[in-house]
């Protein structure tokens, strides 16, 4: 299968610079392309001058966080006294997101060198790569990398492993990632301790999303500056960043594009633009745990971690969910939800029974039988389901019921005031 | 070194505590209950419940008491709007999956839910009854415990104390989000010797004791300190009883004795302290016959025996017996050629294995250990022996005893076994159910028991009628022993490994004996 489509002018190829090259996934199709060049220099450095580059980059966490990752690595105990480990975040669960995945396909080994050299910077001896159950080709082509890359000898005494995970959407989530690593169920822990005190197997580790690992032989190789120097907008978001748009664009796939970005550029540009007929309604920027956007604030939003957050939601991890006109919101949320309620743990109580709840009312609004009441009992019980838990699971669930109701109220009084026709979910 | 101490305030209380130590538990010293239902302090901390969120200064957003550490000048409010509100909440979620069977369930009145839902929960559910609650059958976990998976808040307490305290990891929690449940093992039974303390951490009526199951209300219950009698560790107890009948025991916590657990042939070790076939008055030989008669003429009998005899006097005690009532039966034959000892029934030890020095012990009697002090020995055989040609021979309250005497039989006891019918004198007791009085446990720890119900008939403890018998021999000198208290103190001054010691500071929790021969 080839890559769906060739770059647009207006993106920035620098991650996804070879997706589509068959050849680019061998090891010496890497090699030939300048692979592990960067590692073997890294080698030779000493761990905190890593860092130094990458905390200079401005680089930050893609995984949805945006943690600064130069910073990430420097929690790690300078003086080692126990193992170190590093965790790859490979479980691209988050829905709306497809960009790991395309990395892992088709350039698996700038996630290795990447993972190796990260190792490196926080003194691991050990990589875990985490990747999501349901990833069987990325699976695939990523066991032929690890497999092709030892044996050419170039992780020296680093050691990386593949880990698949069962299909949890929580084992995205970092600490129950390490949990299910372990072997444990996939439960979020309370932190502190924070990883680099003690993460998997007790002991000191830092886990990284794979589109992040892959910047890093390019900031090595480029330099600090360069990556700096694509930002198109604040000087606190740098480099490219993958956006995995789905929905109702005429041409939806990944486009890598310099941070600060125009996302009504990337909507009605490189992914040619709604349907014909239709309209932009709404929009969620960073992956389903963001809160929804409705056209005006699309159409004038920076892709960067600042520019959305400006407009009321979070750049996540870059999963891009396009609305049309057509677009029941009611029944997008409920099945935001009913996804949520399904994937919680089921460790705290406002996420275990909230989720559930919170689906339930939106059912049964979409079955003609709410109440006008129910929109602020959505909306109390997000409230609880807010800065409440361990992880933000709740959180996620509670962000698109809150701001689709702020922002699409007229649809929930539809139905319950019985001006629009019932929908029976199954 | 003494412990660092961080100070706080908590509710407006300043507290001084060690560092390191979590907010829910120093707030308990500010005199604060913060509502939780995971946290224990017997198991590792979860933090799952989320019902003990707290508002402190300076976070952003409100904390779990129970996973948060103390930190110096910390200001916690458990009051604040913020917090009730977001305990509010969490009781709510907890309460729609809830079947609010109240009124046939057994935690009913001792239940965490209802306590904290009164306190301050919603008045009224906004949970639709068009919606269905979670429900799944009630299952059969193990052979003392039910598991009614409709009740369960799912705070693990019971999977962490089977998977960390007694490492015998059989439960889990099965399934996601509001479907989950407590699963068990395909293979697995809670059959673990101490498994039955599942029932006492569950919060709410989830996990059940058979054996207790609809016996009744809690409301119902009167409670007694006690100790358990069922092996040598001495186990702090308390004895549940309704109408003077013991119908349940359950751990009382003692950290240096056994936390907060006790093990599962304790907790099934009450039915005898409820035989109906007690002796219920003292009883005199007249002819080939025991006759009912009043006190004063039995310990007259008695102290005639004594007086005239000569030779061997031989005491087969039980260790189930009151160090009090131990010492009082060797005060009673000062003076002559004396053997005393006490026969051990024998088990198997069970150990919990998250909890050090805690096991079901071998030896399965709570007193052994202070009857040895008190002189007897374990050489029960040789006593037996040495009886035949004594002249006087007491047994207190030794159903086992199979004495062929040529002396002198005064049998003191609960209960009159087949070979006790040739007593010249049967003095009735109270059990241990019955009356106050001390154990020595394994480890020297002097520990009081309370009476928990009321003796039959005229028995009195054992404690007692000894104690009268040495003052009728005395002709009163000495004076009269009138409570626990007294007789613990006569034998605190008098036998110098409980030198040192006083009743009233013994407490509930105990005290080691002053000089304990290793």
């Amino acid at each position: 299968m080839g890559y769906p489509h060739k770059p647009h002018p207006k993106e920035t190829v620098v991650l996804s610079k070879h997706f589509g090259e068959a050849d680019a996934r061998t090891y010496k199709g890497w090699v030939k392309r300048g692979g592990y060049e960067m590692l073997a220099q890294a080698l030779t450095l000493e761990p905190a001058r890593v860092i130094d580059v990458v905390k200079e980059s401005g680089l930050r966490g893609r995984g949805g966080a945006g943690f600064p990752t130069g910073l990430k690595w420097s929690f790690m105990p300078k003086e080692k006294k126990k193992p170190h480990y590093l965790c790859v975040n490979a479980d691209e669960s988050e829905p709306g997101t497809f960009k790991d995945r395309e990395i892992m396909r088709w350039t698996p080994h700038a996630l290795l060198e990447g993972a190796a050299i990260a190792a490196h910077a926080i003194q691991a001896e050990v990589a875990y790569i985490y990747i999501r159950g349901e990833f069987t080709e990325p699976w695939a082509v990523m066991e032929r990398a690890v497999a092709e890359a030892t044996a050419a000898g170039v992780f020296g005494a680093i050691k990386l492993y593949l880990h698949r995970g069962a299909g949890a959407y929580i084992c995205g989530e970092e600490t129950a990632l390490m949990n299910s690593i372990e072997g444990k169920r996939g439960n979020p822990r309370i932190k502190p301790p924070f990883p680099a005190a003690a993460g998997v197997f007790g002991m000191p580790t830092t886990i990284n999303n794979v589109e992040t690992l892959a910047a890093v032989p390019l900031i090595l190789k480029k330099g600090a500056a360069w990556y700096k120097g694509l930002s198109l907008s604040s000087p606190k978001s740098t480099g490219t960043k993958l956006f995995s748009v789905c929905g109702h664009v005429q041409q939806p796939g990944n486009y890598e594009v310099t941070m600060g970005f125009p996302l009504k550029d990337l909507l009605y540009d490189l992914c040619g633009g709604i349907r014909p007929g239709r309209t932009l309604k709404a929009c969620i920027p960073g992956g389903s745990s963001v809160p929804i956007l409705n056209r005006e604030e699309t159409e004038s939003c920076l892709l960067d971690y600042e520019g959305v957050v400006e407009k009321g939601s979070m750049l996540g991890s870059g999963g891009v969910i396009v609305f049309d006109d057509s677009t029941d919101m009611v029944y997008q949320i409920m099945r935001l939800a009913r996804f949520y309620a399904h994937e919680s743990c089921a460790q705290c109580t406002q996420c275990r029974e909230g989720t559930a709840w919170t689906t339930k009312i939106l059912e049964r609004i979409l079955a003609g039988q709410g109440k006008t009441a129910d929109l602020d009992l959505l909306l109390d019980l997000a409230d609880n389901m807010t800065g409440k838990t361990i992880c933000v699971l709740s959180d996620s669930c509670a962000a698109p019921v809150v701001s689709g109701i702020k922002k699409f109220k007229q649809e929930f009084e539809d139905y319950i005031a019985g001006r629009r026709k019932p929908v029976m979910v199954a | 070194m003494p412990d660092e101490l961080v100070n706080l305030t908590i509710d407006g209380v300043p507290v001084s505590v060690p560092k390191g130590t979590l907010v829910i538990e120093a707030a308990k010293q500010a005199g604060v209950l913060v509502p939780h239902y995971c946290y224990h302090p017997g198991l590792p901390v979860a933090g799952v419940c989320r019902m003990c969120l707290v508002d402190i200064e300076k976070a952003p957003k409100l904390q779990i008491a129970c996973a948060t550490q103390v930190a110096e000048g910390m200001v916690v409010r458990t009051q604040s709007p913020q917090a009730k509100s977001g305990r509010m909440g969490v009781l709510e979620l907890l309460l729609i999956n809830h079947p609010l069977d109240c009124p046939i369930c057994d935690q009913a009145g001792e239940c965490e839910l209802q306590d904290f839902t009164f306190q301050e929960g919603r008045p009224a559910t906004r949970y639709s009854p068009d919606y269905a609650k979670r429900f799944n059958p009630v299952e059969d976990f193990g052979p003392d415990v039910l598991y009614v998976p409709n009740r369960c808040i799912l705070c693990t307490r019971c999977v962490r104390f089977m998977e960390d305290v007694a490492q015998e990891p059989v439960l889990n929690v099965s399934e996601r989000g509001d479907r989950a449940y407590i699963g068990i093992h395909s293979d697995g039974r809670l059959d673990h010797p101490w498994a039955g303390n599942v029932v006492d951490l569950c919060p709410v009526g989830s996990l059940l004791s058979k054996d207790f199951l609809h016996k009744a209300r809690a409301w119902e219950l009167d409670k007694a300190a006690s100790i358990c009698t069922g092996c040598s560790q001495g186990c702090n107890i308390t004895l549940d009883t309704r109408e003077n009948v013991v119908v349940r025991v359950r751990p009382r916590p003692n950290l240096e004795v056994n936390r907060y657990f006790i093990c599962d042939h304790g907790r099934m070790n009450y039915r005898w302290m409820n035989r109906g076939d007690r002796i219920e008055a003292p009883l005199v030989r007249r002819g080939n016959e025991l006759h009912a008669t009043d006190w004063d003429e039995v310990f007259a009998l008695v102290a005639s025996r004594l007086r005239g005899a000569g030779g061997t006097a031989v005491a087969l005690v039980s260790p189930k017996a009151s160090t009090e009532a131990l010492y009082f039966a060797r005060e009673l034959f000062r003076g002559l050629e004396w053997r005393g000892a006490f026969q051990m029934v024998m088990g198997e030890d069970a150990p919990l294995a998250g909890v050090p020095n805690l096991a079901l012990r071998a030896e399965r009697a709570p007193n052994g250990r202070g009857a040895e002090l008190l002189g007897y020995s374990r050489d029960y055989a040789a006593a037996v022996a040495a009886a035949e040609t004594a002249s006087v021979v007491l047994v207190l309250d030794e159903p086992d005893i199979a004495v062929r005497t040529a002396g002198a039989l005064i049998y003191v006891g609960t209960v009159l076994p087949e070979g006790a019918r040739d007593a010249q004198a049967v003095l009735p007791i109270a059990n241990v159910a019955e009356e106050d009085g001390t154990f020595v446990n394994r480890d020297g720890r002097v520990q009081r028991y309370f009476q928990a119900k009321a003796a039959p008939g005229m028995a009195r403890p054992a404690w007692w009628v000894l104690s009268e018998l040495v003052a009728t021999l005395s002709n009163g000198g000495g004076g009269h022993i009138g409570t626990a208290a007294e007789a613990f103190d006569r034998l605190a001054t008098s036998v110098e490994a409980f030198r040192g010691l006083s009743y009233q500071e013994l407490g509930f929790a105990g005290a080691p004996a002053a000089a304990v021969p290793a």
